[in-house]
């Protein structure tokens, strides 16, 4: 234990100097090489955020309806008749790149236990993907093994994997994306917190055994990559979904029963940050004899133990003589059971092994007084905006073709087909359309989920990409029916130590926050993964938003499919053309340029909510929000989802490529009868919104008027061939 | 009419069956632990699907030899009927209650999608409220579901009745592409020789509602309520 610690081993803990500087101040003397691996996990990045936690501070997070926001396991809000939402979304990036299946599967096992260790029963998954150039040789292996990861760990636990989404952007070559969330249901009044109580309550461990696996996975996830980032491999967990599966069952059991104060999951830093985060929440201390931790291997070190990061185990403080009730439940399901340790009331984290005491840190400032950086920044090089007249104009109906088979537009049939989408029985909508769309279990109600960034708008100009990737959700929800409640972000961004990129994440943020006040879209839940960056390359900044929306009933909602003919096609908002930072410019010309499409939030809001009004009035067929690809991409996904063409009609006063694949926001497209677009045209003239008609379903071909058409077989077979013939395609490095 | 449905360590179908069960027959099912020695005496026993133990070793391999299955098993042979739904089919081969294997889907990878269903016969207390060569829309999800025998026992099976259901494409026709796991034959569904056990992959519990899309699962269960009343 009187090893010393030099320059070198503080630095291989990714500790700055001054950060150990501060060590020393606290700790009063030189730690032991535990007590620094212990300070090194709790100040990474992953745990701490403090790169960016000044910025997430200026986010809303607050409303009637929510109950908790950030800072707790999850975000909860309320959604009436005694039920409370529970849901956020993490990034497990770094695992998933260097080992694609247990980097994705243990991604979802970590934010599954996030949700139900605050007493919520998972009722839905979702994930949000970014893969590098589908050319580039890894592109391929890292998308089939994230998606059969998710898929096996989400597919066993049997929680239904219902929406999410998929874009492939060369500046992810090096650093993927896979952003997992979940959303579930528990009584409003039975939520479960981590702050401990009560000294002398015991400290209970249970779960799966601890093994060396994971060590020093969140310092990994705080660094950037080089070109070693394979021998990294060891760093990642490996998921057993079938003990999640159990874990889940025991403790919603014990949660029934009056037995637990607090708990918490052993997430990133594994017992070290559950156990300082409960006992630093409730102003505690803890002893824990580490002798007493479940073990899978034999003569594991204090350090070891502490820092593991295996999977599938959680940390609990029981109410004083509840031992027994919370060991059967246990032993019933077959996990682990062990009481480690007890609360203290002196303020420390005091860790024996073999006996001795091998460790002895103060606890609030390890949890609390974390490094904050107000990081230098330089405001970003705004896109500046594109003229329509600029961009060649190509023929339209070519260019939904090729648009339709694009990595980003394509089909993502492929990939949730790999998921148990159904399980449990409650989904109403399946992957596919705008938000998917869960019934509460037993009601006529449901909630509607999405997930939502549009990577390249903030690459142009994070503000307005930050903005757009909240905009963007709220109307997802809205396209459903359903009254946007919450969002869960999950940043991800480069190195924020080049203030180039802590410029892209202060403006996103602002974007973010800006959007969620005006559309009363409280954050209650989030993630901050940054140095996704390789070889000094970085991602496009990729703020994620997954969102919830509620549905009071279900015979009150839309789908996206056209269903029949004669109906007539609305364009509801302002279409001027906009094809700056458009997947027109980028996939059919090859420009990657241009503003990104401003966002009106007055207007959005007023857009939304008349749709969302005319959708509970049961006057809407079938809604779409238009978005990638515009207008004429938006129709077409209508008219293949039901099998019913269209024949539509452009405007005269915009460029006809522009007014078909211009990405102007704030948009939706409605289809409803004659006698209902009637009713709508005249709502929408009296609430001062902008509503057309362009068009009319029927038919089995996409037709402008005026001659050009393409017939609907022929775009479902371009739009659903891209992604199995990329994923079937003879392997390249063979 | 009282039905069971047997919860492993890895069940995640039982609740699903459970609510089928219940809203259809108009009584909830008993929900048997796998560590009951005892079947209690009921109709009807339904091994729903999941992944029992994980289904680490084999799907269903781990299952079949938990003491519940001794009980369902003497139970069976004595008439009462017994519902494996994927996970529970898979249970039921590797206990021998029904021939032949699943083994790992012809893609390679787990599917969740509709598939129709010709509905072999109609005679049987699993689809009287079918009609034969009906073809039905019924939800699949696995990645073990591709059934195989050798020649002789497909034979038999094929002449004594046993198939149940076979992969078909929306208008009835035996076609290769409607074939989601490479089954032999297009099995998706077997009876025992004496059609009163039924294990097949599709869920007929997925689509029993019609707000999840469907209900062509819903005759099954009332042709069990139907026979068994």
């Amino acid at each position: 234990m009187s090893e010393a610690i030099t320059p070198e081993i503080v630095k291989s803990h990714g500790l700055s100097e001054a950060e150990y500087a501060r060590v020393i101040e606290i700790m009063g003397r030189q730690p032991n090489r535990t007590e620094l691996g212990i300070f090194s996990v709790m100040w990474s990045e992953h745990c701490s955020y403090k790169s960016s936690k000044k910025w997430l501070k200026t986010l809303p997070t607050t409303a009637p309806w929510v109950i908790c926001g950030p800072g707790e396991n999850a975000g909860v809000i309320d959604i009436g008749q005694g039920l409370a939402c529970i849901f956020k979304m993490e990034s497990h990036n770094h695992p998933s790149f260097i080992e694609p299946y247990q980097g994705a599967a243990t991604g979802v096992g970590g934010i599954l236990r996030d949700v139900f260790t605050m007493g919520a029963r998972p009722i839905a998954n979702l994930n949000a993907l970014r893969f590098g150039a589908p050319d580039h040789p890894k592109t391929r292996h890292l998308v089939a093994g994230v998606v059969a990861g998710i898929g096996g760990y989400g597919n066993c636990v049997g929680v239904p994997t219902v929406g999410g989404e998929c874009n492939f952007h060369p500046a992810y070559n090096g650093n993927i994306l896979v952003n997992a969330m979940t959303v579930g249901l528990a009584p409003a009044d039975r939520i479960f917190y981590s702050a401990a109580a009560g000294v002398g309550n015991p400290v209970v461990y249970v779960g799966s055994k601890t093994g060396r696996d994971g060590i020093h996975g969140a310092t990994m996830a705080s660094a950037e990559f080089s070109a070693d980032a394979e021998e990294k491999r060891p760093t990642v967990q490996v998921g057993d979904p079938f003990t999640e599966k159990l874990l889940i069952e025991a403790c919603l059991e014990l949660m029934a029963t009056d037995a637990i104060v607090a708990i918490q999951d052993m997430g990133a830093a594994g017992l070290t940050s559950s156990s300082f985060e409960m006992a630093s929440k409730g102003g505690l201390g803890i002893e824990m004899d580490l002798d007493r931790v479940p073990m899978r291997e034999t003569g594991m070190t204090a350090y070891e133990i502490m820092l593991s990061e295996s999977q599938e185990r959680m940390l609990m403080v029981l109410k004083p003589g509840r031992e027994d009730v919370a060991r059967a439940v246990f032993e019933k399901w077959e996990l682990d059971f062990a009481i480690v340790g007890h609360l203290t009331a002196s303020g420390r984290m005091v860790l024996k092994r073999h006996g001795q005491v091998v460790a002895d840190l103060p606890i609030d400032p390890l949890a609390k007084a974390s490094p904050e950086y107000d990081r230098p920044w330089v405001m970003p090089k705004k896109a500046q905006p594109l003229d329509p007249l600029e961009v060649p104009a190509l023929p339209a109906l070519k260019a939904l073709r090729t648009l339709l088979a694009t990595p980003d537009l394509c089909s993502k049939r492929w990939i949730w087909e790999q998921y148990d989408h159904m399980v449990m029985g409650d989904t109403v909508a399946r992957p596919g359309g705008d938000a998917a769309v869960v019934r509460l279990h037993g009601s006529n109600r449901a909630l509607a989920l999405t997930c939502d960034v549009t990577p390249r708008y903030c690459q142009a100009d994070p503000y307005e990409g930050g903005k757009q990737a909240v905009a963007e959700a709220w109307r997802n929800l809205s396209a459903v029916g359903a009254k946007p409640m919450a969002v869960t972000d999950n940043l991800n961004f480069g190195n924020p130590e080049k203030p180039e990129i802590m410029g892209q994440i202060v403006e996103a943020i602002r974007g973010m926050g800006e959007a969620c006040k005006a559309l009363d879209f409280p954050v209650v839940s989030g993630n901050v993964s940054l140095y996704n960056e390789t070889n000094g390359k970085a991602i496009l900044p990729t703020p994620a938003i997954g969102a919830v929306g509620l549905l009071e009933d279900l015979e009150r909602r839309a789908g996206i499919a056209f269903e029949s003919a004669g109906l007539s096609i609305l364009l509801v908002g302002e279409t001027k053309g906009w094809l700056g930072a458009s997947l027109y410019l980028r996939e059919v010309v090859g420009r990657e340029e241009g503003a990104p499409p401003p966002v009106d939030l007055a207007l959005e809001k007023k857009n939304g909510e008349f749709v969302r009004k005319m959708i509970a009035a049961n006057r809407i067929a079938a809604c779409h929000d238009v978005a990638d690809g515009g207008l004429l991409v938006a129709v077409a996904e209508m008219a293949m989802a039901g099998g019913i063409g269209a024949t539509l009609l452009p405007s005269r006063e915009v460029l006809l490529h522009a007014w078909a694949f211009g990405e102007d926001q704030g948009r939706y497209l409605i289809a409803a009868s004659k006698a209902n677009a009637r009713a709508i045209l005249t709502e929408a003239d009296r609430a001062n919104v902008k509503v057309e008609t362009i068009g009319e379903t029927g038919g089995d071909v996409l037709a402008l008027s005026g001659g050009q058409a393409v017939s609907l077989i022929d775009l479902v077979a371009i739009h659903e061939s891209w992604l199995p013939n990329f994923m079937a395609a003879p392997d390249r490095n063979a | 009419m009282q039905a069971a449905v047997i919860v492993f360590p890895g069940s995640n179908c039982d609740r699903d069956v459970a609510v089928s069960l219940a809203h259809i027959m108009g009584r909830p099912p008993l929900m048997v632990w796998h560590r009951d020695a005892q079947l209690p005496k009921v109709d009807l026993v339904v091994v729903p699907g999941g992944f029992s133990y994980g289904d680490y070793l084999r799907s269903g391999a781990m299952a079949a030899h938990s003491p519940i299955l001794r009980s369902v098993k003497e139970a069976a042979a004595k008439g009462t009927r017994v519902l494996g739904i994927c996970n529970g089919f898979q249970i039921l081969t590797e206990a021998g209650l029904l021939p032949g294997a699943l083994m790992r889907n012809r893609g390679l990878k787990f599917v969740c999608k509709d598939v129709h269903l010709s509905v072999l016969r109609a005679d049987t207390d699993f689809t009287r409220r079918y009609r034969k060569h009906q073809v039905i829309r019924i939800p699949i999800a696995h990645a073990d579901g591709n059934f195989f025998a050798d020649d002789d026992t497909l034979e038999r099976i094929e002449d004594n009745g046993q198939v149940a259901f076979r992969y078909v494409d929306e208008a009835g026709n035996l076609d290769d592409r409607a074939n989601p796991n490479g089954s032999a034959r297009a099995i998706a569904g077997l009876y025992n020789e004496t059609a009163t056990v039924l294990g097949l992959m599709p869920h007929p519990e997925r689509l029993a509602d019609p707000a999840l899309g469907g209900t062509d699962g819903v005759p099954m269960f009332e042709s069990l309520l139907e026979a068994l009343s």
